[in-house]
């Protein structure tokens, strides 16, 4: 207990002080982490903890993302309070999709989920007098309102205060009866439909849930860059959200820290040997964790933990 | 009336590409169980081999697409030795994964090979126009056609009259018995990947002298070919294929005489196919139906 | 001259045990039968020969340690399992999971002719060559399964229950065959069985298992007059 309590303190204390020792760009690009570490806790609560396969989860994030560049562009809204209305309003496209959905299992889901990220390609630039379409929205750049914070650490303190409130929320929904009911539908769903468990209610809200996290990833998103339009969420961004999620550790939410750190340097370091590295390492970074490390980072670490506890439990007999 | 012919025989020519890829993927399916994402990107692959084949050492293009198949066979199964075999005991979940993160991998290596510029391929028909009572039919598209049709029928033909086609839907129906009655069963696996890669180079050949040639030009192509699949049923090779044949007519009749739908809303229209086949009959028009309630 | 032995042979499916070191021989031409409760070891000792659990202990078949082969390259040997529920492949036609049963055969000739005596065991299998073999009736497709067998020309021949599920008059039918390919043409049978009569009066020598172990191994003649199997198995 105490070593949860140490652990989270520091975890705090580097967060806070983070943005003051690195420089103003590392601070922009960490408020990038922290808008992927929403958008793959969402992806871990659907996929990671009710078991439900989505390669689309880079969709969401663009509901969410022209959700807001449409409310402060076209209607002048002030992009700050865009970020719950984007949340709710993927939240209720995720609903949507997730309703019908609930009938598919497995790769089916992942086929459906799959085309749903080809689409939102599509739609978004077809639906031009809407969406902008391919030319897409500028929003106004983001500018702290706090005179002695620069903008970049400024953008690091909001993402980050999001992500934490957000984390805390999925933490405690998933302690309890609702966390259960996910993990019995991923693990045993005949079984948990005998003990009453509402397999398609579950199905569905997490779904929704899930869509909310990204909603308001892409928003934030969308107020970061300042700039939404089609190519910003191609397929390839679903199957990163997905491989970050997997690398940090499906099922633990605390991975998902890892996972961002990947997704957001990465594919910057990798694109710096050839543009098309990226997907070739994550492709090849996948196979070997699916492999060699299931549980993920956070499976890793659990094992060295473990180790410790043990070599230090020999060492007290000793 | 000549507008609707000729619209119904390009979309035979799409559909036959679709198709060709349709059928590689119910064969994994039935053999492995598994919904290969990366089906596209491996036909992908081998059509970039292809084109170097032509370009750069300057074959002929029937003797670089002979090479080329025997490539992708080989290719096919070495994929299914060295990154499916690993994982066949691990949950669906995983291997959908690995299939995500072979195409990651595909898709990367051609571009890093090639380069992600566009390249020209081109068709082994001539650019030739028939007139036929009115309706103009291109000579590329019946080529397409053709070349569609014959893959499907030497591949159904391998399958109900050989001993190895037998041996190969044994392997896929009962692995373990199969074993009993002394069928090498991962072997016969590995071959039906192989064919299927042979499969998806041809669909990738025959894509690539419509569209052009590039790392992700056949994301489309798999999407269209898994909604023709799922609408026939993607346990049924002859479903799989009618329902690809289908798709394609469908869609470009559709592009015609709907115009506020387009081009571009052809991929969304063909995905809301798929979803609303996977919810009312999942097995397809054609497939069986597999009762199982939660 | 023992044409299968076995020496010592534990199985596990996991952490369960099933096998607690089993020793039993069919010689050449010799019918045997392995009897017991359900739960007592007897398809496991079946999946031990043919290869398709794990095992340690010796399993010897014509002079070679097959314990560590895999199932194919047994069934390559000369055995032939027809495994419980019969095993045959519902989808494809009967003539198709008749050609099956000779993927090991590499004489076309010869395979002919054994396909020709299999219809000549099973004569209306040859009338419905075309159909399904999952609309066939139970008995039926045990029959299916006894020719697939026999077209491979096998020379041990491993039947795991299968009386499971048929009427009586088949059941006499299946093993009146059994006795026919044991004596008339010196087939090696294993055959578990939990209708203890019928198997005993169609084999010459048995094993009674409990629990993975073997608890009696006598002549048939012997068991059907033994006290115990009377009581326990045989219901006199």
């Amino acid at each position: 207990m105490t070593q949860r309590v140490t652990t989270l303190a520091a975890a705090a204390a580097l967060l806070v002080l983070l943005p003051v020792t690195v420089s103003h760009f590392h601070s922009y690009q960490l408020a990038l982490v922290g808008i992927y570490f929403i958008a793959i806790i969402g992806l871990n609560v659907l996929t990671g903890y009710s078991g439900q396969i989505s390669l689309g989860h880079g969709a969401f994030m663009a509901i969410g993302a022209y959700t807001t560049a449409i409310l402060s562009v076209n209607y002048g809204v002030s992009e700050y309070w865009t970020i719950p209305c984007a949340g709710v309003i993927t939240g209720l496209f995720g609903f949507a999709f997730g309703f019908p959905a609930r009938r598919l299992s497995g790769v089916y889901l992942a086929l459906a989920t799959f085309g749903l990220a080809i689409s939102i390609v599509l739609v978004a630039k077809r639906f031009d007098h809407f969406t902008g379409g391919t030319p897409g929205k500028v929003l106004t750049l983001p500018s702290s309102p706090i005179g002695a914070l620069s903008t970049q650490v400024w953008l690091y303190t909001l993402t980050w205060s999001i992500a934490i409130v957000t984390l805390a929320a999925a933490w405690l929904a998933l302690r309890g009866r609702f966390g259960r009911s996910l993990r019995a539908l991923r693990d045993a769903p005949i079984a948990a439909t005998a003990f009453g468990v509402s397999v398609g209610r579950f199905k569905t809200v997490a779904f929704a849930i899930s869509a909310f996290y990204a909603g308001v990833a892409g928003a934030l998103f969308a107020i970061a860059i300042a700039f939404v339009n089609p190519d910003t969420f191609p397929v390839s961004l679903s199957i990163l959200l997905l491989t970050g999620a997997v690398l940090g550790g499906l099922g633990s939410l605390g991975g998902m820290l890892f996972g961002a750190f990947f997704i957001e340097f990465v594919p910057l370091y990798a694109a710096r040997v050839n543009k098309s590295a990226p997907s070739l390492l994550y492709g090849l970074i996948l196979i070997a964790v699916l492999y060699a490390l299931p549980g993920g980072a956070a499976g890793l670490v659990d094992q060295v933990v473990r180790v410790f506890r043990r070599a230090s439990t020999r060492l007290e007999r000793i | 009336m000549a507008n609707f012919f000729q619209h119904v025989i390009a979309g035979l020519a799409n559909g036959g590409v679709y198709a060709t890829l349709a059928l590689a993927l119910v064969l994994i399916h039935r053999a492995t169980g598994i919904l290969n994402f990366a089906q596209g990107e491996m036909g992908m692959f081998a059509t970039y081999i292809a084109w170097s084949l032509i370009n750069s050492r300057g074959l002929t293009y029937w003797l670089a697409f002979t090479i080329t198949l025997a490539l992708a066979f080989l290719g096919g199964a070495a994929v299914h030795q060295a990154a499916i075999r690993p994982f066949s005991h691990r949950s669906e979940l995983t291997v959908v994964l690995v299939t995500i993160a072979l195409l990651g991998i595909f898709n990367g290596a051609a571009g890093w090979i090639w380069g992600p510029e566009e390249k020209f391929f081109q068709s082994p028909f001539p650019l030739r126009v028939f007139d036929v009572g009115g309706v103009v039919i291109n000579e590329q598209d019946l080529g397409a056609i053709g070349v569609s049709l014959a893959c499907v029928a030497v591949v159904f033909a391998l399958f109900r009259y050989t001993r190895l086609g037998l041996q190969m839907r044994a392997s896929a129906l009962a692995p373990e018995t199969s074993r009993l009655l002394g069928i090498r069963v991962v072997p016969m696996l590995s071959i039906g990947w192989g064919l299927a890669a042979m499969l998806s180079a041809v669909a990738g050949m025959m894509a690539a002298q419509a569209l052009v040639l590039s790392p992700n030009y056949m994301l489309l192509v798999l999407t269209y070919a898994f909604a023709g699949a799922v609408l026939g049923g993607i346990d049924s090779p002859i479903g799989a294929v009618v329902g690809a044949y289908t798709l394609g007519v469908g869609l470009s009749l559709l592009s015609e005489y709907v115009p506020s739908l387009g081009s571009s809303l052809q991929l969304p229209v063909a995905l809301a196919i798929l979803v609303l086949v996977l919810l009312v009959r999942p097995a397809g028009l054609f497939g069986r139906v597999v009762v199982r309630r939660v | 001259m023992a044409l299968l032995e076995l020496r010592d042979v534990e199985a596990s499916y996991g952490p369960l045990k099933a096998l607690h070191g089993i020793s039993l021989v069919v010689d050449e031409g010799q019918a045997v039968a392995i009897l017991g409760a359900n739960g007592a070891g007897k398809t496991t000792t079946l999946r031990a020969i043919s290869g398709t659990v794990q095992t340690s202990g010796d399993i010897v078949f014509d002079g070679k340690r097959i314990g560590r082969r895999a199932p194919e390259s047994i069934a390559r040997l000369g055995i032939a399992h027809v495994p419980e529920g019969r095993g045959i492949y519902g989808e494809l036609s009967v003539w198709e999971n008749m050609r099956l049963g000779g993927v090991v055969r590499r004489d076309r000739n010869g395979m002919k002719q054994d396909v020709e005596r299999a219809f000549g065991y099973f004569p209306r299998l040859r009338e419905r060559l075309k159909q399904q073999a999952g609309t066939l009736s139970g008995g039926e497709q045990q029959m299916l399964a006894l020719a697939r067998a026999l077209v491979s020309r096998p020379r041990l021949l491993l039947l795991d229950e299968p009386s499971l599920g048929l009427a009586p008059v088949i059941v006499r039918e299946f093993f009146r065959i059994i006795r026919a390919l044991n004596q008339e043409e010196g087939l090696a049978v294993l055959v578990v069985e939990q209708n203890a009569k019928i198997a005993l009066a169609s084999v010459q020598h048995a094993y009674l298992l409990e629990v993975g172990r073997v608890a009696l191994d006598a002549p048939s003649t012997e068991l059907e007059k033994h006290e115990g199997v009377r009581a326990s198995y045989l219901g006199y």
